[in-house]
């Protein structure tokens, strides 16, 4: 079978295709159609960690970083002709920076295993990708999938206590499914007691022969964390010597969600994963149902789009200013960031109705046309918005005292980052220029004419600094936006917009039919499977959709950048101090929920 | 009536204790009231300086926010959590308060009015200074969690490292007076010039030592909110909370009161020599000037870490504040010599 998927699917004159079908034999793979275009291959479970350790480090141009790991429950799942039987699937999804787009599409790779069996086994990939850890006891909490060899293989979002794994079909998905919830004394002690942290339990020791450690719980509710994120310190004095960062406590189970609502109605659900990114986040999910269906999206909306998501860094990233110098010490920045907000949501609030959570795009377009008079909102915003970025470089960027606190701390090495899967700033700061804006345009962003800033020693200042010049860099590509908006439709004239068409529902019988199904179920996506990366405001997010050809998703994976983020924290920080670990808290900008989803 | 007067008239002492101990009341609440409006001023200070209002809605300018916040706090329940040392933790807070109060009875505040003149007035003000550690310590230590201690560790290296050159940096201004009475100090000063001049590093070095001790930022390390949640006082509501707070800001009306007396002429000032009634307005109006500069400085600075504080203490203002009394020393022998 293998032996003619590769002039069956497009994207196979793929080189690392090539090169791993020469090194492993072709016999070893099975390629996978994919509506995105990704290469996308399925391995045995046997044979999984040494591709991995291949792509790795035998190639030229190694895949460095796993973008991301994740599962299917596939027993349910009715279209799946071409693939190899599985009951559940492992997906491993792999980046290079140094491969840029090729003309057959994405250089990055997607790699299967099919498992087998109600909770099956498969070997850890932490020996390779040190960030496989977190991604794999997820695969492990949500669908009980087993990765032997894994160091440390306990539930990470949900509670220790909890029972059974979401994501599994048979899992119920609404709360009216289980029983009344009762919380009485004894699983009230018990829940309390599973929360206790035991350093053994991570490998840790309470002291050495002459000091014991101080064990400090930083979070989950601390001023300085940012959201419900809990990080336990091993000290000695204010000296962390190690550190477990502890997440779920946000957790809402917004991928179990998307297989119970229609493909329209999850769009407000993906406001709220970064929930400071607003419409940044219907972006990659309304673009990934658009691949699966096959959808054009006119000039006009794609523009607007950028435009909107644009305004949306610019206000996430002024809180993050805001909120990191607060975290230094400094008392007033926050609340001139917040004035500067209020500008930029007010014009939002103009444009899409709504101000945090505008859930605005619609798959296929937008809700709305642009209001008349907007271009007089954007452009005073824009006239508005650098003169205060020159005051802040002047108050607080250059201020001696910040950069005494923020210089060197937390500082990492490129290798270290994509080794950890980081994105976005976080690996900017590092010298490594690598924004998905350019290196895998989307959604028109090839049309525009912007920097990506970089910094160099990868600490805590450069991330402060990049961040500033990239509202800048964001003010830049709105005032593009004002001046070059294009005219014509803001949605796609395609049956599985939502919502459908209307024009013509009144005028014969079948339209009106298709109309009233599209409304009331919602549209049918045709089966396949997609995923769209976009840099959003923290770093890469990404929706990765399967169809199985109903009004739901049949799984919806979101890697989000503040995930990835988050478990680097150990790494970086081990040495410094208390004060270093608040500065480096902020200075990764990261909300919860869109840690924990 | 007559008998009375009589009374009062045929025994001065007595009524010499009197008045001394009515100004004394009337200093003392003046002090706890001037700090609490200090509250105000500083939060409506710091709405004007962040684009945003502060409190406005009680009383003409939100002046009786002040009084509303007092009666919530002294109807707040009085809470000890059960697993810290109760007796230390009841301590700790009137420490803080009632050594702040004591400091301000060494403050001539016009020529006539003062709680008391003592001729060591400086070095009581630096023991008492020193003893005003332990509250905070001790809060720290009693509370029993673990960020209330280290804001107890922080603020005792703080305020030991930040003690040993304040007192090093009045000794200049000692020895252009002559003594160690405060009131001296002003007369001094009076005729031959304000000490900011000669002592301007002196100066330096003092404010910021006198910031560390009463941890107002951007020394505020034990209470970093940001680090330690609330550091210190953590555990600590209701009353014994309101003590720290008010405390704090007793605080910093007295590092103003007793800067102006140190190096800015106390009461002294243009008119004050014809118009004695002027002594007071000058004396006022210079420690609003600096407790006005204490917000703004909570306004603008961010906070340096715990060991760069400790290295600034000890590598630029120690050597600092011993060259001003080197300096100071020569040039006082040199005036001697001739």
């Amino acid at each position: 079978m293998a032996d003619d998927v590769p002039h069956a699917v497009p994207g196979l004159d793929n080189e690392v295709l090539r090169e791993l079908y020469a090194r492993f034999g072709a016999d070893a793979f099975v390629a996978q159609p994919t509506k995105d275009g990704m290469p996308t291959l399925w391995v045995g479970a046997e044979r999984i960690i040494e591709v991995l350790r291949f792509l790795k480090g035998g190639i030229a141009k190694p895949y460095k970083t796993l973008y991301d790991l994740t599962a299917v429950d596939e027993r349910l799942r009715k279209n799946r002709q071409g693939l190899p039987p599985a009951d559940f699937t492992v997906v491993y999804q792999l980046l290079s920076v140094e491969r840029d787009m090729t003309r057959a599409g994405t250089p990055d790779l997607r790699l299967k295993v099919a498992l087998h069996g109600e909770f099956p086994h498969l070997p850890t990939a932490t020996t390779v990708y040190a960030n496989a850890n977190w991604y794999e006891r997820e695969v492990w909490d949500l669908f009980g999938i087993v990765f032997d060899g894994h160091p440390n293989l306990r539930r990470i979002l949900l509670p220790p206590r909890w029972v059974g794994h979401p994501l599994r079909k048979e899992h119920p998905a609404r709360a009216t499914e289980f029983d009344p919830f009762v919380l009485d004394q004894m699983r009230q002690d018990l829940d309390q007691e599973a929360l206790l942290f035991k350093p053994e339990e991570w490998g840790m020791k309470k002291g050495t022969e002459n000091e014991d450690y101080m064990f400090l719980n930083f979070g989950p509710n601390h001023p300085a964390a940012h959201g419900a994120f809990r990080i336990v310190l091993q000290m000695d004095g204010e000296e962390i010597v190690d550190c477990v960062p502890d997440i779920g406590y946000h957790h809402r189970g917004a991928e179990k969600m998307g297989e119970r609502q229609s493909w329209h109605s999850y769009i407000p659900y993906t406001d709220r994963i970064d929930y400071l990114g607003g419409v940044m986040n219907n972006l990659p999910y309304v673009m990934t149902v658009e691949k699966l269906a096959g959808i054009q999206v006119p000039p006009r909306a794609q523009t607007v789009r950028i435009m909107m998501s644009e305004f949306f860094r610019i206000t996430s990233h002024l809180l993050f200013y805001g909120t990191f110098l607060q975290d230094v010490g400094a008392m007033s920045p926050v609340f001139y960031a917040f004035v500067d907000r209020q500008k930029a949501y007010d014009v939002i609030e103009a444009v899409t109705g709504f101000r945090m959570h505008p859930a605005w795009f619609r798959i296929g377009g937008l809700a709305h046309d642009l209001p008349q008079g907007w271009e007089r909102l954007v452009r005073e915003f824009v006239d508005y918005l650098p003169k205060r970025l020159d005051d802040y470089q002047k108050a607080a960027v250059e201020n001696s005292l910040v950069i005494a606190r923020t210089r060197d701390v937390a500082a990492y090495t490129t290798a270290e980052a994509l080794e950890w899967g980081t994105t976005g700033g976080g690996l900017r700061a590092t010298g490594l220029g690598y924004d998905l804006r350019k290196a895998r345009p989307y959604c028109g962003y090839e049309n525009f004419d912007f920097e990506v800033p970089t910094g160099s020693r990868g600490d805590a200042y450069d991330r402060l600094v990049l961040r500033v010049e990239e509202m800048r860099q964001s003010v830049r590509i709105i005032k593009q936006c004002l001046e070059n908006m294009p005219s014509g439709p803001y949605k796609a004239d395609h049956p599985l917009t939502t919502p459908p068409p209307k024009d013509r529902t009144l005028k014969d019988i079948e339209t009106l039919i298709t109309h009233f199904l599209q409304v009331s179920w919602g549209p049918v996506i045709p089966a396949g499977e997609a995923c769209t990366m976009v840099e959003a405001t923290k770093g890469i997010n990404s929706y990765y959709l399967t169809s199985d050809g109903s009004t739901m998703s049949y799984r919806t994976r979101i890697r989000t950048p503040s995930y990835a983020h988050l478990q680097q924290i150990p790494s970086a920080i081990r040495g410094e101090m208390i004060a270093d670990l608040v500065v480096y808290v902020a200075s990764i900008d990261f909300v919860m929920a869109d840690v924990d989803r | 009536m007559d008998a009375i007067a009589n009374w009062f008239a045929s025994h001065p002492q007595f009524t010499a204790a009197l008045i001394a101990c009515i100004k004394a009341v009337v200093i003392l609440l003046g002090t706890v009231i001037v700090a609490a409006w200090m509250i105000w001023l500083e939060r409506r200070l710091l709405g004007l300086w962040q684009d945003r209002y502060g409190p406005n809605r009680i009383g003409p300018f939100g002046l009786g926010q002040v009084i509303a916040d007092m009666i919530k706090i002294f109807f707040k329940e009085d809470w000890i959590p059960p697993f810290v040392d109760k007796f230390t933790f009841i301590l700790a807070p009137a420490i803080a308060m009632g050594l702040m109060l004591l400091m301000f009875a060494l403050i001539p505040v016009t020529p006539t009015w003062g709680v008391a003149d003592f001729n060591v007035g400086v070095l009581l003000f630096l023991a008492l200074a020193g003893l005003e550690v332990y509250a905070v310590m001790l809060g720290g230590w009693s509370s029993n969690s673990k960020y209330a201690l280290l804001g107890g560790l922080r603020v005792t290296a703080q305020t030991v490292s930040y003690e040993v050159f304040m007192g090093i940096s009045l000794m200049g201004i000692v020895m252009l007076a002559g003594s160690f009475d405060l009131r001296q100090v002003v007369e001094y000063q009076a005729q031959n010039g304000w000490n900011i001049i000669p002592q301007f590093f002196g100066f330096c070095a003092f404010v910021i030592a006198a910031i560390a001790v009463v941890h107002r930022t951007p020394f505020d390390l034990p209470e970093a909110e940001s680090e330690l949640a609330a550091g210190f006082h953590t555990e600590y509501s209701g009353m014994k909370f309101g003590m720290f707070f008010v405390g704090e800001y007793v605080g910093i009306v007295l590092v103003s009161a007793i800067t102006v007396v140190l190096f800015f002429g106390g009461w002294s000032g243009p008119g004050v020599a014809s118009h004695a009634w002027l002594a007071f307005p000058w004396f006022a109006l210079k420690c609003l000037f600096f407790m006005s500069g204490f917000i703004l400085l909570r306004a603008s600075l961010p906070r340096p870490r715990y060991d760069q504080m400790m290295a600034v203490g000890w590598k630029v203002c120690l050597p600092l504040s011993l060259i001003n009394l080197l300096g100071t020393a020569a040039v006082v022998l040199a005036g001697q010599g001739s």
